[in-house]
């Protein structure tokens, strides 16, 4: 209880220093937002074209598709307003030795490099992405209660599990290869696969991300909530949520293993 | 002969970073795989008819052709690069020395997408080795592999000005990566990344004909797969070399404003 409470103090500070900076930056926080407004429409402008040559796709309508980018979205945007900087930054720290601070830290490291920064323009974009969502939503005539609300819910957490898992294991590079920065836009191919229906993706490729990268699950499995009330929901959030634990277990070895190389090479 | 000596030294520079590039090209695999499967079940829900004149087999030979084009005409960093030499004051020592910067840095352009090309296109032959069935071959003989050359050589050259022109935004702002992604975003739909162009109605097409964008990236993989011919290829070859041009003039005209603001204020 007492580590929860320490934690929250720290993570407190952090969101009192991150406004701080962003509203001494604000047209900057303005063109974020913008940036990241333009990139979510023209996915949905992409879907526009796409479905002017067929009503479905998958299996999946216009609209259901329409509600899978938004969770997409959503799930992406809280990723990033939570963690994303950190995890962009953790190459500089490693190359310029400046993690060293960090690991003195009296809080776990991987915490301190992984939340010290948050995004506030992405709060006001996954806001975006979740009225897409309940726009989706009303368009398709569904009225989903508490339960699957709140299930839903869970599943834009776990997601948002699985999003920090990929992109931390992308920024771990850094410690093994040079400049990994560019590499860690690898992040966004990856988890663009989650935009569009699961039964899209065959063979092993399909296997490969829904398995053992599990960026197709991410957006799908909270989407098919909504979309298809009829369907128990257990599979899918058990698959969800075993998937989320080995990924973010798989983090923490790939710190381990990296806190490890860099305590060697500095010596 | 010294710019001989920098072509090399630029190959050099590029080989450091192999391990990273190759994992890159994996990454830069999957959104196309993606976008593959997608297509698959569009023609798979349309039974299979053609989309504006596209089979599947020319749908996917499009974007596999896109992935070849874009290692070897879209520069990886290059902006971000000279953004931080202006930024960091690098430039300095380079004004010093009897080179100019901007030939400089459009000699490395070159020599790094061809060492660039030399890793990653060895993850394309994998996907085209499996793709095999799925792909048509260009059926215009040399003359049209000539002209797609010189074209996917101005294509190259439209992308290096942009990146350079947006790099000289530093020279007046200290951060440039909203403006920077702004444009990325625009350039990523209207170039014909994620879908050929020529599936979108004439009024789009029209407008898009006057845009740089198909320039950088479309018009040319549109040539080698022969949807181009007669006049509508020599009016597109025109206005691809203006666009060539104004933009080595605006390269130029934003380098020298640049650059005496630069030494107003280092003074």
């Amino acid at each position: 209880m007492n580590a929860l409470r320490k934690y929250s103090e720290v993570y407190g500070m952090f969101l009192r220093n991150s406004l701080i900076r962003d509203m001494s930056f604000k047209a900057n926080f303005l063109l974020w937002i913008a940036t990241e407004l333009l990139w979510f429409f023209g996915q949905l402008l992409f879907l526009e074209v796409i479905f002017y040559y067929t009503d479905e796709m998958g299996g999946w309508s216009k609209w259901q598709i329409v509600l899978l980018i938004g969770t997409h979205q959503t799930i992406a945007q809280t990723f990033q307003a939570l963690f994303y900087m950190n995890l962009m930054n953790l190459p500089e720290l490693v190359r310029t030795g400046k993690l060293d601070t960090f690991l003195l830290l009296p809080i776990d490291s991987q915490f301190a490099v992984s939340s010290r920064q948050l995004g506030l323009d992405n709060v006001v974009t996954a806001i975006v992405g979740l009225a897409i969502v309940a726009f989706s939503a009303v368009k398709l005539g569904l009225h989903p209660g508490p339960l699957t609300l709140i299930l839903y819910g869970v599943g834009v957490i776990l997601g948002v599990g699985v999003h920090y898992a990929v992109m931390f294991v992308l920024a771990s590079l850094s410690f093994w290869i040079v400049r990994a920065q560019g590499l860690m836009h690898g992040y966004y191919s990856l988890v663009s696969l989650s935009r569009y229906p699961e039964n899209i993706y065959r063979g092993l490729f399909g296997f490969f991300f829904t398995w053992v990268i599990p960026v197709i699950l991410v957006a799908n499995v909270p989407a098919r909530l909504l979309t298809w009330p009829l369907e128990s929901p257990v599979p899918g959030m058990a698959r969800l949520a075993v998937a989320t634990l080995l990924a973010l277990g798989a983090s923490r070895l790939v710190w381990r293993a990296a806190l490890r190389r860099y305590g060697s090479a500095s010596s | 002969m010294k710019y001989r000596q920098l072509f090399a030294l630029g190959i050099q520079n590029t080989l450091v970073y192999r391990w990273n590039f190759l994992l890159r090209s994996f990454f830069g695999l999957v959104p196309t795989a993606g976008a593959i499967y997608v297509w698959n079940a569009l023609y798979h829900a349309r039974g299979g008819e053609s989309v504006a004149g596209y089979s599947y087999a020319q749908m996917v030979t499009y974007l596999v052709s896109m992935l070849v084009a874009e290692s070897l005409a879209t520069p990886v960093e290059d902006e971000w690069e000279i953004a931080a030499d202006i930024r960091e004051g690098r430039l300095s020592a380079f004004l010093l020395r009897p080179i100019d910067y901007p030939t400089y840095r459009l000699i490395l352009f070159p020599s790094a997408r061809l060492v660039y090309t030399a890793v990653t296109i060895w993850p394309i032959v994998l996907l085209v080795a499996i793709m095999w069935q799925d792909l048509v071959l260009p059926t215009g003989g040399l003359g049209m592999w000539c002209v797609a050359a010189v074209s996917l050589i101005m294509a190259g050259l439209i992308q290096f000005f942009i990146s350079f022109a947006l790099a000289t935004l530093a020279f007046w702002f200290l951060e440039i990566s909203t403006l920077v992604f702004i444009f990325f975003s625009f350039e990523y739909f209207l170039s014909g990344r994620l879908f050929p162009l020529d599936i979108m109605s004439p009024a789009f097409r029209e407008i898009s004909a006057l845009l740089p964008f198909q320039y950088e990236m479309y018009f040319p993989v549109a040539i080698l797969l022969g949807r181009l011919e007669g006049a509508p290829l020599v009016q597109g070859l025109c206005i691809q070399t203006a666009w060539v041009i104004v933009g080595w003039l605006t390269t130029r005209l934003m380098w020298s404003r640049g650059l005496s603001r630069y030494q107003a204020v280092g003074g």
